[in-house]
């Protein structure tokens, strides 16, 4: 690695025996999400593959409005907090003024698909070349819980109390698959974190996702669906388990597009 | 001929004047009056020239969140629109003032409220000098009345943007964005290099280097004495504003009886109605502000004891004379004429106005 874990940390004494620790990029704050939650974990894993890739002088986030509102304070790259919704406007101007940058955004549910949906399709569809980091679990988590537009079919939110009724609050919206039809995506992928193993299927993916905007071909989108145990009302690991019942039948994990050889 | 002297309409005038700032990107959506703004720097293409960005975005919104992503990297930015684009943009000035980012947006005013009129209008004197959008800000706002004045209020735009780190609202209408005159042309600036990006502006995001921490753009301070401490700072440069950025222009003042205030189309009006009225007698004068914010407030009492009274000419309902009204004080009479919906009002109807005035 080309990362000098003492110049960011110098004040954090490294015990003989580490075997983990916090990648150097991530500050050292505690985390602001509930235990359980998938975004520190992708956080990180965003700022594993900046420092693998030793873009950090070239690379800029955009924060959402959302529980990720503050990642700016965990990730340690620059970064930009955009108004509720607008992250890709955001990424647009700056990968137009700077197309050598690496530029990414990183967004939930209610912020890419719904106040957001129209700034994300355009992006996706002029093929911007930016790196669209979507976390979908389902619910807005940071405003305490109320129906997101990928709430599933009758599941019980602070907004829709008795169960998402389709007749009242139509369907989920499968965002990664339609901005996937878009030709201005390059890679579109959904994946997860919430197993050891998906963590690591995740992590080449958003790997993948940097590495391709060097090709300049158009947006490289990944979703990561995540339990928010908080907000669903259950422990971490009945989350998890509830995620994989529901949420993934209906969001299946896996490339839904690459690019061709 | 060493002058660049052209004959333009305002929007193309103002269109080449942002190329010669060296502006680096334009991010606009059409809207009348002013699409020739976006549609001369298409045709220009700009990027062959200096290498500008300009790009057409699905939404006002859109555009100026453009801006804000441009202006938070350190580059000069800009987009345009109309009476009903600017609105949709409130929410990204208002964050655009709370992150504190330098750019300029321009206004080509129509008639309102709603889809109003395609006209030439004055009614979003509020929306330009008052904020326009949620929290206490402000931003530079200035008033061409002039094609002249279109292409030369660019480059002092995003040198007032860059000095404070604010947006500034260029506040022009329909009619003087739409109108041929005579233009004498800037020299071409130079744009910025990244290098000196880094250094004229290091808070911006334009990937972080190993000797620093990593640069934040952001308006959220979630911790209240964070958030007024800001708001203090905020109001503070307002304050240095106004100390420093008031720009106006007088003319027959100093032994006027009634002095005219006003901006953009209507002082050009009123300077052909002091004509007028001076070949009748009348001893009218015209205040004319350029900068709407900072308000000119020192000039208006200096003379606020000297006149029968100001008379504000607006194409409005009545917005710039409540200002008039706050800094006078009732230390004289302050009244209004305006005409709404794209009508301009004429001489006829000011010297009769200035007539009910003194009598």
């Amino acid at each position: 690695m080309s990362f000098e874990t003492h110049k960011f940390n110098s004040h954090i004494a490294v015990p003989e025996n580490l075997v983990y620790a916090k990648t150097p990029l991530m500050n050292d704050k505690p985390l602001s999400y509930c235990p359980g939650c998938g975004h520190g974990t992708i956080h990180r894993l965003i700022m594993e593959t900046v420092e693998e890739l030793d873009i950090l002088e070239d690379t800029i986030g955009i924060a959402p409005v959302g529980c990720s509102v503050l990642a700016y304070e965990f990730m340690g790259t620059d970064v930009q907090q955009a108004a509720h919704g607008r992250a890709c406007a955001l990424a647009t101007g700056i990968s137009r003024l700077y197309p050598d940058k690496y530029v990414f955004t990183y967004q939930g549910d209610g912020d890419l698909a719904a106040i957001g949906t129209a700034e994300t399709i355009h992006a996706c569809n002029r093929g911007e070349n930016i790196v669209i980091i979507f976390v979908n679990n389902g619910i807005y988590g940071m405003t305490g819980g109320q129906m997101a537009p990928t709430t599933l079919p009758g599941m019980k939110t602070s907004t829709s109390p008795f169960g998402r009724e389709q007749k009242d609050a139509g369907y989920p919206l499968k965002m990664t698959e339609l901005v996937a039809h878009l030709p201005g995506t390059y890679y579109v992928t959904r994946q997860s974190v919430h197993t050891p193993v998906n963590v690591r299927k995740a992590k080449k993916a958003i790997k993948k996702a940097f590495e391709l905007t060097r090709h300049k071909k158009g947006v490289s989108f990944v979703e990561l669906v995540s339990n928010c145990n908080s907000g669903w009302k259950m422990t971490p690991v009945d989350a998890n388990k509830w995620m994989e019942e529901n949420m993934f039948p209906f969001y299946p994990l896996g490339d839904i597009k690459v690019p061709s050889k | 001929m060493d002058k660049n002297v052209r004959l333009m309409k305002g929007n193309e005038a103002l269109a080449e004047a942002a190329i010669l700032a060296g502006c680096d990107g334009y991010f606009g959506y059409p809207i009348t009056p002013q699409s020739e703004i976006m549609e001369y720097l298409m045709a220009e293409q700009p990027m062959h020239r200096t290498g500008m960005v300009v790009l057409q975005a699905e939404s006002e919104i859109a555009s100026i969140n453009m801006v804000y992503g441009g202006a938070g990297a350190g580059k000069r930015v800009m987009t345009s629109s109309s009476s009903p684009g600017i609105s949709l943009m409130q929410e990204g000035i208002s964050y655009l003032a709370g992150a504190e980012l330098p750019c300029v947006i321009v206004n080509v005013v129509r008639g309102g409220p709603g889809l109003g009129t395609i006209q030439p209008a004055q009614s979003d004197y509020f929306q330009s000098v008052k904020g326009g959008g949620h929290g206490d800000y402000k931003m530079i706002t200035l008033a061409p009345f002039s094609v002249q004045e279109m292409a030369d209020f660019v480059a002092l735009g995003f040198d007032l943007a860059f000095k404070y780190r604010i947006p500034v609202m260029i506040l022009s209408d329909g009619a003087i964005g739409q109108m041929m005159e005579k233009v004498v042309l800037p020299v071409q600036r130079p744009r910025w290099t990244e290098q000196e990006i880094r250094e004229m502006s290091p808070w911006a995001t334009v990937g972080r280097t190993k000797d620093r921490h990593n640069n934040i753009i952001t308006s959220l301070n979630l911790k209240s004495d964070v958030q007024e401490e800001h708001n203090r700072q905020l109001q503070a440069k307002y304050k240095t504003i106004i100390e420093n950025e008031v720009r106006y222009e007088e003319s027959y003042c100093e032994d006027a009886e009634v002095i005219l205030i006003a901006y953009g189309t209507s002082a050009r009006i009123c300077q052909k109605a002091v004509d007028i009225a001076r070949h009748q007698g009348i001893k009218l004068g015209l205040l004319r502000p350029i900068s709407l914010f900072p308000f000119p407030e020192a000039a208006l009492i200096k003379y606020a004891e000297k006149v029968k009274g100001f008379l504000s000419v607006e194409m409005s309902a009545g917005q710039m004379v409540e200002d008039i009204r706050l800094v006078v004080e009732g230390k004289t009479k302050v009244a209004h004429y305006g005409r709404m919906g794209g009508i301009v009002p004429t001489t006829d109807e000011i010297i009769e106005n200035v007539k009910n005035l003194i009598n």
